[in-house]
């Protein structure tokens, strides 16, 4: 986050040119220490792993992966979003429903979804247990952030809203989803992130097709430089979409108070 | 960045803090400031209230009783309830399962007894929570100080800041194989991998909450001429919600680690040791291995909360909400 309310010596234009130096400075003490402390074999110093990286860039291997690698995390993280706002809707509305099932929830949520893989290689294949993996944990932050915004809906807002007669279709439109949609955004933001790092392990544990089995397949290979190369771009690739997400947030929110007053300042 | 007025905000801000219990690591805003208290609380005991005349006290006092003791027991049938029939139903679905990658929960059973009450507990399990332990302590230890120092120098936030993003952004699954390369396999690989992934949760939302600490109060503690340790902790108890809440995220985190790195380059521990039984097509001790994960997961799940509720009760309080899904 880039939010500097507080007041301090750092504007917006100067945290930048801080930012740029963070960033220089720390290139500059991975290349001193790597050179000092490692051999170039194992551990290839920066001014190694960006030409590769630049390379990689150049081949269809690297393209065709990460595209593997983003289409099973999208894949999954569309099917825990539907599966996760259909049932947290579903659930959290219906209050029995939702005593009955919060112990259920509780228990289910912690289990990691990495237990999936060693039961599931003998049924499906390793791209759609990678799918699995994704949008499984994707669902759960989606359901409970559900949950969680359901249960901050205002019931003065909704008691107003049956005063002016809206139909439980027109509160669900203007009450329910506008309190919710925060929330979903921030499960967006989580999931995201979660999904790319599964979409990887997939591919590091199974060999499914992807970032992960390149990465996994030229570290068997030897090719350090290589593989840290790729960690490089799959770094990238974590930013790139942690930014699409919070530019979808914003877009999504930019009637919140939250969103609104960070637009501000 | 806060509401702090009475009756400012009422928290739709991303869900920071205990009180909605989620898992942001970088909330926008955090509006939950107090007079959030919006009726969060669903099954508010309606009967057996002051309305009664003192003339029916005692009838009224009883059937109070009587109606607090239904209700506890529909509450205890509501949290078993489910559980128990999708136990149940997992029984008798899989009793007589003719699928060898699906054996009967009987026979899952009975591996577990067999299989985790034995010599596996002290050579597999016990490794396994040893490196998570350390693996998760080494991140809050750093984590939370460091976390502190760049949350309250905006010199040094701004930085650091997109060096954070990046290596948080980075799958944490992915040092592994960087880490085989350069320290090999052993003891400390996984630990460091472990502690590398839980690391940037605790120490970026220890940031975000030193950062959002309200400056009247640490105006006032200033004014008050407070010793230096007595403000720091003033700052850390303030940051506490924050700090949890990447705790949290940062444990889960560390368990998939755990599992993953053990699945990876290990020879023993947890993750080998299903690993080692799905390759040897030992079905029903898989499945123990996947239960016994599942469970550890959720107790350790469970024990966190326990710990964040004793600490955060000032909290609680403050924000009138529940912790958990009510």
């Amino acid at each position: 986050m880039t939010t500097d309310t507080a007041p301090g010596p750092v504007g917006w234009r100067s945290g930048w040119a801080l930012g740029a130096l963070g960033v220089a400075g720390a290139a500059l003490l991975y290349e001193v220490a790597v050179r000092a402390l490692f051999e170039p074999r194992h551990v290839p110093p920066l001014s190694a792993c960006l030409p590769a990286a630049v390379e990689l860039l150049g081949t269809g291997a690297f393209w065709s992966a990460t595209g593997a690698t983003l289409g099973a995390a999208g894949l999954g993280t569309a099917l825990a979003l539907l599966a996760g706002i259909a049932l947290g809707f579903g659930i959290g509305s219906v209050p029995w429903l939702l005593r009955l099932t919060s112990s259920t929830l509780d228990f289910l949520r912690p289990v990691p979804p990495i237990v999936l893989i060693p039961v599931l290689v003998f049924l499906l294949d390793v791209g759609q247990i990678t799918v699995l993996l994704v949008a499984v944990s994707g669902f759960w932050i989606v359901l409970f952030q559900v949950l969680y915004g359901l249960r901050d809906v205002d019931p003065v807002a909704v008691d107003t809203a049956r005063c002016l007669r809206l139909g439980p279709l027109a509160r669900a439109r203007h009450v329910t989803w506008p309190t919710v949609l925060p929330y979903l955004a921030t499960a967006l933001r989580l999931v995201v992130s979660v999904a790319l790092a599964l979409a990887v392990t997939g591919g590091l544990v199974m060999g499914a097709a992807g970032l992960g089995e390149l990465i996994w397949r030229s570290q068997e290979a030897g090719e350090v430089t290589r593989m840290y190369g790729l960690v490089l771009l799959t770094g990238c690739l974590g930013v790139a979409l942690d930014l699409l997400a919070r530019a979808a947030e914003r877009r999504l929110l930019h009637w919140h108070l939250a969103t609104r007053r960070a637009a501000l300042t | 960045m806060t509401g702090t007025g009475p009756g400012t905000g009422t928290g739709t801000g991303t869900g920071t803090g205990p009180g909605t219990g989620t898992e942001t690591e970088t909330g926008t805003g955090t509006a939950t400031g107090p007079g959030t208290g919006t009726g969060t609380g669903t099954d508010s005991a309606t009967g057996a209230g002051p309305a009664t005349g003192p003339a029916a006290g005692a009838g009224a006092r009883r059937r109070g009783a009587l109606a607090a003791g239904r209700r506890a027991v529909r509450a205890v049938g509501a949290t078993l309830a489910l559980p128990t029939a999708l136990a149940a139903l997992w029984w008798v679905t899989s009793a007589d399962s003719g699928n060898v990658f699906l054996p009967p929960l009987r026979d899952i059973l009975d591996a577990f007894g067999r299989v985790w009450f034995s010599d596996v507990l002290i050579d597999d399990v016990l490794p396994s929570l040893r490196r998570l332990a350390t693996g998760y302590g080494a991140a809050l230890a750093l984590g939370v100080p460091v976390g502190y120092l760049i949350g309250r120098s905006p010199l040094l936030g701004a930085l650091v800041n997109p060096v954070l993003g990046y290596l948080r952004a980075l799958p944490p699954p992915v040092i592994i194989p960087v880490l085989l390369v350069a320290v090999g396999i052993g003891e400390t690989t996984k630990i460091v991998v472990i502690a590398f992934g839980a690391l940037w949760p605790i120490l970026l939302n220890t940031a975000d909450g030193v950062r959002a600490v309200d400056e009247v109060a640490l105006e006032t503690a200033a004014v008050y001429r407070l010793p230096a340790w007595t403000r720091r902790r003033l700052v850390l108890r303030a940051a506490s919600p924050r700090i949890f809440a990447g705790a949290r995220q940062a444990l889960g985190l560390a368990i998939i680690l755990m599992v993953v790195s053990e699945m990876l380059m290990s020879t023993d521990g947890l993750g080998f040791t299903v690993v080692r039984f799905q390759r040897s097509f030992a079905l029903p001790e898989m499945w123990s291995g996947v239960l016994l994960i599942g469970l550890l997961g959720f107790v350790l799940a469970k024990l966190f909360e326990r710990v964040e509720r004793h600490a955060l009760r000032w909290h609680r309080g403050l924000t009138g909400r529940q912790e958990g899904p009510s």
